[in-house]
């Protein structure tokens, strides 16, 4: 028995030492007690790292000074477009454990929250912050029902862009500043690169990757107005032109690794798109949206490591999604909230934001200077270009027919069934192409 | 079921007077051959794990993931320490409090459905110990709306709650064979002859000789608990809940930092590795108790 | 040997012991059940599944069942937790049973071995699963890694796949091997015990009746070992009906390779589609109480003929 107690006792031991190491580390990261709990702002983001991290720390930073008398509590759950987070909110706010705030796409993914009685009506904020005439009005239509305004867009991210490697290009002899006209010239583009040794010359991932990767496809051969269309009923997913549109995108599949089912964007981005030694690169381009500059800064390459255009057959069109941050019913510090809110919305607050993220403001009175080449550009070119939403980016639609879809692609990555997939369409869409409706 | 679990092998087996030929040489080396083989092949993730935790960032990716780190860099642990830490405490919080509870309720328990039993004691032990065997998430969804209303707060209150329920027919199960096989009933005969209540018997008479249950229980339901992430994804988040999450966050990030996640899993699991190092050959008896009967 | 107890005064006091966990049991386990079942009646789904015009509690029976069956990814996910559940426990039975009859008469450092082969199940499945991911990664090429690369090494280049990746099928009996290399040990301290527990004078009988060694395991030995086999077949069978978090470490949620009930139910609640993984919840539930509930009516039976 004492050889019992003795062991016991060790283990005991080891476990109080642990836990008061842990305990004192953590003194400094939790704060505690309910007159802590009133100062804080919980707010719940899948910004956890790389360069979407980067920008929500620049946010913060105005924060802190704006908002002082509150603490910021970064509630980030990481994983690529964010999935993983949004199954956890769903379930802290069925148990009724709502953050303070938390981050939503404005368009369909936003919808779902307010159609669940989830989000507050914020309008009275958004005119008191100035914020009901600092946006452009398509935008607003996006975060608008009934005549109320459910939360504040952060930024402006385009989804219809391709990241080009140019030494790998140039191993081909292709001039990877010139963007090819149309799908199927990429597609021309994608063979020559294989025929140069370049085993897998288009980047893809799992999940949204693939979904932007269809969308693109069919916004190039479509054209802005029936791709559009798509997404209101107006044009028909068993059309000929989808099923053209399908096809094209099994051959960029097939052009792209293997493992794409094993990785997110951005590992699929440092293992096949940024290694530059021409003689084992085994990717030249990744369709991705414009978060992928702000990637690449934090990775400490250089900008002259990839050059970009917008996705063959879209040039003009600018694919859009926005982040927003909305205010949770039940979160336990509303003042707070509006605080952050009113951060969130402010001119300040949103060049702290977008300067390091890669996106550009959401409001319509920002300036391009100071930001970097690639946002400056962008900048110019949301001003001028023709609008579509984004499927994958919960500007389209409503989650339930992002999942769906990206179940689909899933399955068509393995077995590469057109007519199984075009189905698979129409039937999501028949579902869901009314959800702009069933919000209220 | 004793707790000294596994007994050794008989003496006549292991001094057997084999014919020394050379087939069975043969047999034998062949044996130590295959031992020495599946040892290794059972080792190669905690391999994995301790060299890739010291590697620094970089030589993590490097051509040859299986080599020794070039030198010891602490960069993953520094990193995966300061993420796991605040979380570590908060486990304990859940682990042990639990694990205590739940065997008080087990050994009292499995005392009367083993040794002051009441008509009907076998139908209520065998619906206690379906509750073992249930899938947990034929009770998450309703946990999610019935949680928030006990005013239990989310994270260490309310997993300590389920982790001390769902322990109990666990405990029971181990208690009810350890005093089926070590309390004799005329011990309990004796005592109430005595005079002796329930209560009196349970304190006195029985208690004295837990100990050895206690042990068992207390390390399963530790284990069980500390290396839960079912309850602790759905029931809580990072901030709130067990360490495991934080394991889980550092996973799921972009390109994986390898050392920082292998040294947080070593994190991780380095309490209960401790508690089976040290205190092994009761955890084992746990083991045995969910299925031979003996 | 068993007193017939009378009076209530004698055993009251035992039922009001006991009835705390009684209580607790009774309501977290067959409570919240008859809870999910009736959820998984109602109409909580996403409001694109609801029939127009209906609340979300109202009834619509077993329609969620219905729906979940004719749903060939849900029909998918099925085939891969059958899939699964065979190579786990024919693995786990297999290597438990292996290193059982390798240590079973006596080994020098058997402590040793004993020690690695069970010190699996004292890791939590979801971090062993984070390095298992890194070992399972798909990569064959020049760039391979984990376990591709270790048999490039050793020369057991053939042996290179893409483990999950490899068939949206049959991917899943790589995620498997982590399963098997996590519960063999306590397979083998099952049989190991089975085995030391049977009389030595049984086994000294048999060879003096002339029996051959294989012959001794075969009709004396093992034979007294199926009470054992089955109690590992049911715990085993359970497990592989349960495993979650394995693959949310390794290929996690969402992914057409791996799909099994069990992280269907955790995307259904992501999506708020609360009927529905309910229902997932109570078919697994179902699959569960046909393997078990028999072997816990045999136990008690067994039992109270003893």
């Amino acid at each position: 028995m004492t050889r019992v107690r003795t062991k016991v006792a060790v283990v005991l031991a080891a476990t109080a030492l642990v836990a008061v190491s842990a305990c004192s580390s953590s003194d400094t990261n939790k704060p505690s007690g309910t007159g802590a709990a009133v100062k804080n702002v919980e707010v719940f983001t899948w910004w956890a790292a790389g360069g979407e991290k980067a920008g929500l720390d620049g946010m913060i930073s105005v924060f802190k000074k704006d908002c002082s008398q509150y603490t910021f509590v970064n509630a980030a759950v990481a994983g690529g477009g964010g999935d993983k987070a949004k199954t956890l909110l769903a379930n802290n706010l069925k148990a009724g454990n709502a953050p303070d705030s938390f981050q939503a796409h404005a368009g369909g993914e936003l919808s779902d929250y307010i159609a669940n009685g989830q989000v507050e009506d914020i309008t009275a904020v958004f005119k008191a912050a100035g914020l009901d005439t600092a946006f452009p009005k398509d935008l607003l239509d996006q975060i608008t029902v009934a005549g109320k305004v459910y939360s504040v867009p952060a930024d402006i991210h385009r989804a219809n862009m391709v990241w080009v490697n140019p030494l790998v290009l140039k191993k081909a002899k292709l001039d990877p500043a010139k963007a090819p006209a149309t799908v199927k010239d990429w597609i021309a583009d994608l063979a020559k690169l294989k025929a140069a040794g370049v085993a897998t010359p288009l980047a893809l991932s799992k999940g949204f990757a693939e979904e932007m990767l269809l969308e693109s496809t069919l916004l190039g051969d479509l054209g802005v107005d029936k791709f559009n269309g798509l997404y209101d009923g107006k044009t028909k997913w068993d059309g000929a032109d989808v099923t053209a549109a399908i096809n094209d995108y099994k051959t960029l599949v097939s052009y792209s690794n293997t493992d794409r089912e094993t990785m997110d964007w951005d590992a699929a981005m440092s293992k096949y798109l940024l290694p530059t030694d021409p003689k084992t690169a085994t990717g030249g381009y990744q369709l991705m949206g414009d978060w992928v500059p702000a990637q690449i800064l934090s990775l400490k390459m250089p900008e002259s490591s990839y050059m970009y255009w917008p996705a063959p057959g879209t040039d003009g069109v600018y694919q859009w999604l926005s982040d927003s941050f909305t205010l949770p019913k039940g979160a336990k510090n509303p003042e707070g909230d509006k605080c952050w809110l009113k951060v969130v919305g402010s001119a300040e607050g949103q060049k702290a934001f977008n300067l390091v993220k890669g996106s550009i403001p959401a409001r319509s009175d920002a300036t391009s200077e100071g930001y970097p080449k690639y946002q400056q550009w962008a900048m110019e070119q949301w001003k001028a270009a023709k609008l579509a939403p984004s499927l994958a980016h919960g500007s389209a639609g409503p989650g339930a027919w992002n999942n769906d879809v990206q179940t689909a692609l899933s399955a068509f990555s393995a077995n590469s069934d057109v007519p199984t997939l075009q189905k698979s369409l129409v039937a999501a869409a028949g579902k869901y192409a009314n959800w702009r409706s069933t919000v209220g | 079921m004793t707790t000294d679990v596994i007994p050794a092998a008989a003496p006549s087996e292991l001094h057997r007077k084999v014919k020394k030929t050379p087939r069975s040489q043969v047999a034998r080396t062949v044996k130590y051959l295959l031992l020495i083989f599946f040892l290794l092949v059972v080792l190669i993730p905690a391999y994995v794990l301790v060299v890739t935790s010291f590697k620094s960032f970089g030589e993590a990716l490097g051509p040859n993931r299986w080599a020794l780190p070039s030198g010891l860099s602490f960069e993953g642990w520094s990193a995966a320490w300061s993420e796991l830490s605040p979380a570590l405490f908060r486990t304990m919080l859940i682990a042990i409090p639990a694990a205590v509870i739940s065997s008080m309720l087990g050994a009292m328990n499995g005392f009367v459905l083993s040794r002051w039993r009441f008509p009907g004691a076998n139908v209520v032990f065998t619906l206690m110990l379906f509750g073992m065997f249930i899938p947990y998430q034929a009770v998450m969804v309703p946990l999610l709306e019935f949680l928030p209303m006990t005013g239990l707060g989310r994270g260490v209150p309310q997993l300590l709650a389920v982790h001390v329920v769902y322990g109990i027919p666990i405990c029971t199960l181990i208690f009810r064979n350890y005093y089926q096989t070590t309390v004799p009933m005329e011990l309990i005969e004796a005592g109430r002859v005595d005079g002796a209540g329930l209560l009196r018997t349970f304190r006195s008479l029985i208690l004295p000789l837990s100990l050895p249950g206690f042990v068992v229980t207390m390390i399963w339901q530790f284990t069980s608990v500390w290396n839960d992430y079912l309850f602790a994804v759905f029931l809580s988040s990072r901030d709130n809940g067990p360490v495991i999450l934080g394991l889980a966050n550092l996973a799921g990030s972009q390109i994986v930092p390898y050392p920082e996640v292998f040294a947080g899993a070593l994190i991780v699991t380095a309490p209960t590795l401790l508690v089976y190092i040290v205190l092994g050959r009761w955890f084992v008896g746990g083991l045995m108790a969910g299925a031979v009967k003996s | 040997m068993k007193r017939k107890i009378r009076s209530v005064r004698t055993w009251g006091p035992g039922l009001l012991l006991v009835s705390p966990s009684i209580l607790l049991i009774g309501f977290f386990v067959y409570g919240l059940i008859g809870w999910s079942a009736n959820i998984s009646t109602t109409n909580q789904n996403s409001r694109f599944e609801r029939t127009a015009g209906t609340a979300a509690d109202a009834h619509i029976g077993l329609a969620n069942y219905t729906n979940l069956f004719s749903s060939p990814d849900f029909i998918q996910s099925l085939k891969h937790l059958g899939i699964l559940a065979v190579f786990y426990i024919v693995g786990a039975l297999f290597f438990g049973m292996l290193w059982a009859l390798l240590l079973e008469k006596g080994v020098r450092a058997e402590g040793l071995f004993r020690a690695v082969y069970l010190f699996p199940m004292a890791v939590s499945m979801f971090a062993s699963g984070v390095v298992w991911n890194w070992l399972l990664n798909s990569d064959t090429g020049a760039g391979a890694s984990g376990l591709n690369q270790l048999f490039e090494m050793v020369g057991l280049g053939f042996l290179k796949n893409h483990w999950w990746v490899s068939s949206p099928t049959w991917g899943i009996a790589a995620i498997a091997i982590p399963a098997v290399w996590q519960l063999s040990g306590y397979i083998m301290a099952l049989f190991l015990a089975g085995f030391r527990g049977i009389p030595a004078d049984l086994r000294e009988a048999a060879r003096i009746d002339g029996a051959s060694e294989f012959q001794l395991y075969r009709h004396v030995l093992f034979p007294q070992l199926s009470p054992i086999a089955l109690s590992a077949l049911i715990i085993l069978g359970h497990m592989s009906l349960k495993m979650f978090d394995i693959i949310m470490a390794i290929s996690g949620e969402k992914n057409v390779y791996t799909s099994v009930p069990m992280v269907t139910m955790w995307t259904l609640t992501g999506q708020q589609d609360f009927a529905r993984a309910a229902a997932v919840a109570i078919i697994l539930l179902v699959f569960v109480g046909f393997l078990v509930v028999p072997y816990l009516v045999h136990n008690a039976r067994q039992e109270k003929n003893t």
